[in-house]
């Protein structure tokens, strides 16, 4: 089969089986199953709870699952502005989270400092973390954040799940490494 | 409760001067004397309510940082504001209200933490905004608007990202206003469109016009 093609069905050669790539696979599962953490450090918290909230319902898109433990949660969701004194805890909570992981800067702060020009805020959130998508808005209406999740599941589903998964096997893990030595 | 008129107080005590004040009630105390002012106003002028502890960098002039005080009294629904000079232009010093007012522990902890002032018997006297190895005092009037580089607070997390803590110029941006006026007299540097986060600042502006 293609590489674009998702699946494969014909039931009348196939019967109850489906032919997919792993890849479809693995991001089709990741991309309706995405766990938001949600960084709330300013008014776009106040968004994304409406986005949680029914009027919006974020659980639309199998992302309802907000878990402010980072080993929890596979999306972190800046919502905010990212002080230098909160940059160390927003790159620590990062970390604390599994792979695979994304980010989503949510708002105007978080995706460039904003209106903070400022000694005191961090001038984006991707000097510290690696950026998926931004979303522009001081706040962003709870619509675009979902827009922007739905950019996500799109870019979730264009990744090569599998040879991320061969790649990072084969790295010598740090841990690995020290007892050798 | 006696009634407090301007009068009466400055007859009360007699190193206090009244303050030019476009609005409340203002008077001019001295440091070394402001600690029994205070327990009096709260004791004996029911101004049981302390508002606002802040301070003034008067830039070039002596005395250099001036202390304000906000009171209000909540039976009378009056304001004062009392303002003390720092003796010391260097290193400012004024005693700490927060054993009289709770109130004043944080205000204090952060005119310190903004512009370095240093109270003297303050329980706690820590940094509240920036983080505690942060060098400057940023509300000083010779911190540049822009901010000054410097590292971020977690070194392992500076070492794995390269970030630091980078000067913001406005760069005549959307939040510097186009019209003459007096901010732009006081703020020249927010105009200043000649260098970037990526271009380096020209050497000649480096130094402050003073």
């Amino acid at each position: 089969m293609s590489e674009r093609t998702e699946i494969a069905y014909d039931s009348k050669v196939e019967g109850e089986v489906i032919v997919t790539r792993a890849d479809a696979v693995i991001n089709w599962i990741r991309k309706h199953s995405v766990w938001p953490m949600p960084m709330g450090l300013a008014c776009c918290a106040i968004e994304l709870m409406a986005a949680g909230g029914s009027r919006f319902d974020i659980s639309r898109f199998g992302m309802e699952v907000m878990r402010f433990s980072p080993r929890q949660a596979d999306c972190m969701i800046v919502a905010g502005t990212v002080t230098y004194k909160m940059a160390e805890v927003v790159r620590r909570i990062y970390e604390q989270m599994a792979e695979p992981r994304w980010v989503v800067a949510m708002g105007a702060c978080a995706s460039t400092g904003g209106m903070y020009r400022s000694y005191a805020v961090l001038q984006g959130v991707d000097r510290i973390v690696p950026v998926d998508v931004y979303v522009s808005g001081c706040p962003p209406r709870p619509e675009a954040l979902l827009d922007a999740m739905i950019k996500l599941q799109d870019k979730i589903g264009r990744e090569s799940s599998v040879k991320t998964l061969i790649d990072s096997n084969r790295r010598p893990r740090p841990e690995a490494a020290l007892v050798g030595a | 409760m006696e009634t407090i008129t301007e009068e009466s107080l400055t007859a009360k005590f007699d190193y206090l001067t009244p303050r030019p004040s476009s609005d409340h009630t203002a008077y001019n105390c001295p440091s070394a004397h402001l600690r029994e002012f205070v327990w009096a106003l709260r004791d004996e002028h029911g101004y049981d309510l302390l508002l606002d502890v802040t301070a003034i960098d008067w830039d070039a002039a002596t005395p250099r940082f001036t202390g304000v005080y906000h009171f209000y009294s909540t039976a009378r629904h009056v304001y004062l504001r009392v303002a003390v000079d720092c003796a010391d232009n260097v290193n400012p010093t004024l005693p700490s209200l927060a054993d009289i007012y709770p109130a004043a522990n944080w205000h204090e902890r952060e005119t310190y933490d903004m512009l370095g002032i240093v109270y003297a018997g303050h329980p706690d006297l820590r940094r509240i905004l920036m983080w505690d190895a942060y060098p400057y005092f940023p509300l000083r009037k010779d911190f540049p608007l822009a901010g000054i580089q410097t590292e971020l607070p977690a070194a392992d997390v500076a070492e794995s990202t390269k970030a630091k803590v980078k000067s913001a110029p406005m760069m005549g941006g959307p939040f510097v206003s186009k019209r003459p006026g007096p901010m732009s007299e006081a703020e020249p540097r927010a105009l200043d469109e000649s260098w970037t986060e990526q271009s380096e600042k020209p050497a000649e502006n480096t130094s402050r016009a003073d």
